[in-house]
């Protein structure tokens, strides 16, 4: 194995709640019967892949208060999904997505630090803090909180979280029958946290993992957004999987880490990805604009761009040109419950304009070039070296893999890249150790809490 | 009711088991209480003895013995536990019988989640999904929130609570907990069965109509709803709490399937049956009657020690007389169901039988009583192909509130 080549971290995506999935596919299977994640984990850990990922939502995607009903909607919890993985994966790290506005840091923590135990030590939250402010009607928090608090909020959360998982030492359960210790120490868990947004102390209950405690993912790209992953996560989700903006953010996020003292190698960088593989790569493009013309369907274009307009845009004609109006931010927002990651809607809205008349597209046809975050197309040799190359260019640490055929989209990747890129050295051929940290060569932490004073 | 009408058996999993020293036993696994191998392995003796389904005991803190205090600075004590529903979704794929019952409290979570959690968990275990409900009336619980507090319980509380009269904040705690069971209701059924209709022709995945907000306003909580999650396959899992005097019998018979109790002795029993019925006609409860299952702690004799010294024995070590809310049983196999029958005879649907040491009494259960009350002709010899709904004698067609031209419930 060449030692000088960055290893190429995967992560294994589901399909869920987007436009992406092609469940109009005689080959689609459910979106929430457990045989589909059971597939796709199983196979993510037959490519030997880091670990299996849930994104989450927590409200169903409303266009003008309706309920969506031309993409998939609805999905299974994501701690209960992820506990019935662990069941039937023995390497896998299970990573998933979770709210740090609508759950309170110590049922958090008790969830994921016992997903790590009940896993063996393969638990990772991805921290996010939602999209937007409609998911709290179905909360007691209610309401929400506007954009920076949420990020104060997941701070602290954060902090919290990490204090009660260091609340236990690696050796504080002794077990010990013949002499009645159970403990080492009788106040194992015991913790005392009074911050600006949660005050509370006691004593949590769930012993320290194998891998010391869950790894730490990030989704979000505002600069608060960056410089909470660069300061607290292990690795971040990002929506850049195209050069040269992938690139920029690589070098964005690392530097911002070294500037909290971390070393850059301390986050791993990870887009998401979808693939399309054929035999030759004619046919792989080929394939690739069959499916990405079904996936966005003239209302799908519509609906996209009324998110940037944030305007009811259904009088437009997905075969015309992009719409003349300005958008308009200011209006309560007409799409709800979808990522939303252009800062300025304004410049979004030029550039679409301009690609449109460089390029002579309809709406439609300018939504389909301009949508995709970077699949990576054709032969499975060129995919293999497309992943290699961008990871070894610093695009990023890897990518967390997708496909719009759920549950056997995997397959082919698995069958046909996964071999390659493990005769390129840059993918293990067989797991090393059984945690998530071990896959992801991370350490792990120490324990926080010294030994008591001998008496 | 005729001896030959079949028994109902659970088991309620806790730990190490219900005796604070199980832990110490020579079987017992002190030290992997938290992995999931454990649990899987006690699921397996469970749907070995083909019980209906096994329950497993949770809370906000660290566990404690409410009814028999120790020094919460001891180092004896597995003052450790993970979570009850991630386990039972770890135990779920492994198992394919067996009903898997977590208890999550309500006092300090969101309906939303549990609510969809439970279906989830439905969806994993293909359709043996329950939950028990519990309230977590403690300081210590609250003070790991921050958001609300709980006094402690006073020693004059306790009296009077034994005497019947709950204290207000109590009182608040179980009309929450009712509150919250209506809404996770709700949002089982806040997709109607076939809403996902993949329909290729007009490009909808699902038919909206189908959906619904539950638009529930409270005094606890608002919640809109539609869940996130589809219909669970049971329509509505199982929702089962245990209850000792009347405001907990009116929570259980306003919103659960199966209430568990406590009763002392024969007399008692009767008592107990009379509660939870008189709890039933005056919260209204229509449909289904409320399942009443007795709850016991079971010390089982084995080749070389009786129940009754095993138990000295562990009282020994644990420095403390085990107390607990139900009935301490000890004896043999033979004597504990003779005991079942004779409480057959009295009106109880089932019995959830409390393993003092989990992996000793379990395997005693599954392997010494089931098959004697199967010769009795009292217990099933294989488990039937339904759900956890149908193992249980409950209408596995549940019907949806929110299906047009269903009264709304
Ligand atoms: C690649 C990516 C994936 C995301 N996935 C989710 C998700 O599954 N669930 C969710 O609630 N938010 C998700 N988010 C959004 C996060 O909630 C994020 O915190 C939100 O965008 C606001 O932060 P920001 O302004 O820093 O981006 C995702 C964001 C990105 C960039």
């Amino acid at each position: 194995m060449n030692t000088l080549k960055k290893q190429v971290i995967l992560g294994a995506y589901l399909g869920g709640v987007n436009h992406h999935t092609a469940w109009w596919d005689p080959r689609a299977g459910s979106q929430i019967e457990f045989d589909s994640f059971e597939h796709t984990a199983r196979t993510a850990e037959r490519g030997k892949f880091d670990f299996f990922f849930l994104a989450e939502g927590l409200a169903l995607r409303e266009r003008a208060g309706q309920i969506f009903d031309q993409d998939i909607i609805g999905r299974p919890d994501t701690f209960t999904v992820l506990a019935s993985l662990a069941a039937v994966t023995d390497h896998l790290g299970l990573a998933g997505t979770i709210n740090a506005t609508f759950n309170e840091p110590y049922e958090l923590a008790r969830q994921f630090a016992s997903l790590d135990q009940l896993s063996g030590g393969r638990a990772a939250w991805n921290v996010v803090t939602s999209f937007d402010a409609f998911t709290g009607q179905n909360f007691r928090r209610g309401g929400f909180l506007d954009h920076s608090q949420r990020y104060e909020r997941a701070e602290e959360t954060l902090e919290v979280v990490r204090q009660l998982w260091d609340s236990w030492r690696g050796d504080d359960i002794v077990a010990d029958k013949e002499n009645g210790h159970f403990l080492r120490r009788p106040d194992a868990g015991t913790f005392d946290f009074h911050g600006g947004q949660f005050d509370i102390r006691g004593r949590f209950t769930v012993p320290r993992s194998p891998q010391g405690r869950p790894v730490l993912l990030q989704a979000g790209v505002s600069p608060q957004g960056r410089d909470f992953a660069a300061g607290n996560a292990d690795a971040i989700f990002s929506p850049y999987g195209k050069l040269p903006e992938a690139a920029e953010f690589y070098r964005d996020i690392k530097a911002r880490a070294v500037s909290f003292g971390r070393s850059a190698d301390d986050i791993k960088i990870l887009p998401s990805a979808s693939f399309v593989l054929g035999d030759t790569e004619a046919e792989a493009w080929e394939k690739y604009h069959e499916v990405r013309n079904q996936q966005v369907t003239g209302q799908t274009a519509l609906i996209l761009l009324e998110q940037i307009w944030n305007r009811d845009l259904s009088t437009f004609d997905p075969d015309g040109p992009v719409p003349d109006i300005e958008p308009d931010p200011d209006a309560p927002p007409i799409i709800q419950g979808r990522a939303f990651t252009y800062q300025d809607r304004f410049e979004t809205v030029a550039t679409l304009r301009a690609v449109s008349e460089a390029k002579k597209l309809t709406l439609r046809e300018t939504v389909i070039d301009q949508f995709e975050r970077g699949p990576i197309v054709g032969t499975a040799a060129q995919v293999a070296e497309k992943v290699d190359a961008f990871v070894q260019n610093d695009g990023s640490d890897g990518f967390i893999i997708g496909s719009h055929l759920v549950p056997s989209g995997l397959d082919e990747f698995v069958d046909h890249v996964v071999p390659l890129l493990q005769d390129r050295g840059v993918l293990r051929t067989e797991y090393t150790g059984t945690t998530l940290r071990d896959n992801l060569g991370l350490p792990v932490p120490h324990d926080r809490i010294p030994y008591p004073d001998p008496v | 009711m005729t001896s030959n009408t079949p028994l109902h058996l659970a088991a309620a999993l806790d730990g190490a088991g219900w005796h604070p020293a199980a832990w110490r036993e020579p079987n017992s696994r002190p030290d992997e209480l938290f992995t999931g191998a454990y649990w899987t392995d006690l699921a397996a003796v469970a749907q070995r003895g083909l019980l209906d389904f096994v329950t497993i005991e949770d809370s906000l803190a660290a566990p404690v013995n409410r009814y028999a205090p120790d020094a919460a600075d001891s180092v004896d004590r597995v003052r450790a536990r993970i979570d009850a529903h991630l386990v039972a979704a770890r135990i779920a794929p492994l198992t394919r019988h067996l009903g898997l019952i977590p208890t999550i409290t309500t006092t300090h979570t969101e309906p939303f989640h549990v609510s969809k959690g439970i279906a989830t968990l439905d969806y994993t275990s293909r359709g043996r999904a329950g939950w028990q409900v519990k309230v977590s009336g403690h300081a210590d619980e609250a003070a790991h929130f921050g958001r609300r507090t709980v006094p402690e319980l006073t020693a004059q509380d306790w009296t009077a609570i034994a005497e019947g009269t709950l204290p207000q904040v109590l009182v608040d705690l179980f009309d929450e907990a009712g509150d919250f069971v209506e809404v996770v209701r709700r949002l089982w059924d806040s997709w109607e069965d076939g809403a996902e209709i993949r329909d290729v022709e007009t490009r909808r995945f699902i038919d909206r109509d189908k959906l619904h907000y539950i638009d529930f306003e409270g005094r606890y909580f608002s919640v809109r709803g539609p869940s996130v999650t589809p219909r669970p396959p049971q329509g509505q899992p199982v929702v089962t709490a245990l209850a000792h005097q009347a405001l907990p019998y009116e929570l259980a018979a306003r919103g659960a399937d199966l209430v568990f109790v406590t009763p002392a002795d024969d007399v008692h029993a009767q008592s107990v049956l009379a509660d939870v019925a008189a709890a039933s006609e005056r919260v209204g409860r229509t449909g289904e009657p409320l399942r009443v299952y007795a709850d016991l702690v079971a010390f089982l004799d084995n080749d070389h020690e009786s129940g009754a010294a095993r138990l000295r024995r562990l009282d020994g070590l644990a420095g403390i007389e085990f107390a607990s809310d139900a009935t301490v049983f000890t004896g043999s196999a033979g004597d504990l169901a003779d005991h079942l029958a004779a409480w057959q005879q009295l009106g109880f649907d089932g019995f959830r039988l409390r393993p003092g040491v989990a992996v000793d009494d379990l395997e005693a259960v599954s392997s010494t009583l089931v098959p004697i009350l199967q010769r009795r002709g009292l217990l099933r010899t294989e488990y039937p192909d339904t759900s956890l709904r149908g193992v249980l004698g409950l209408p596995t067609d549940v019907p949806n509130r929110y299906v047009t031209g269903t009264p709304a419930a």
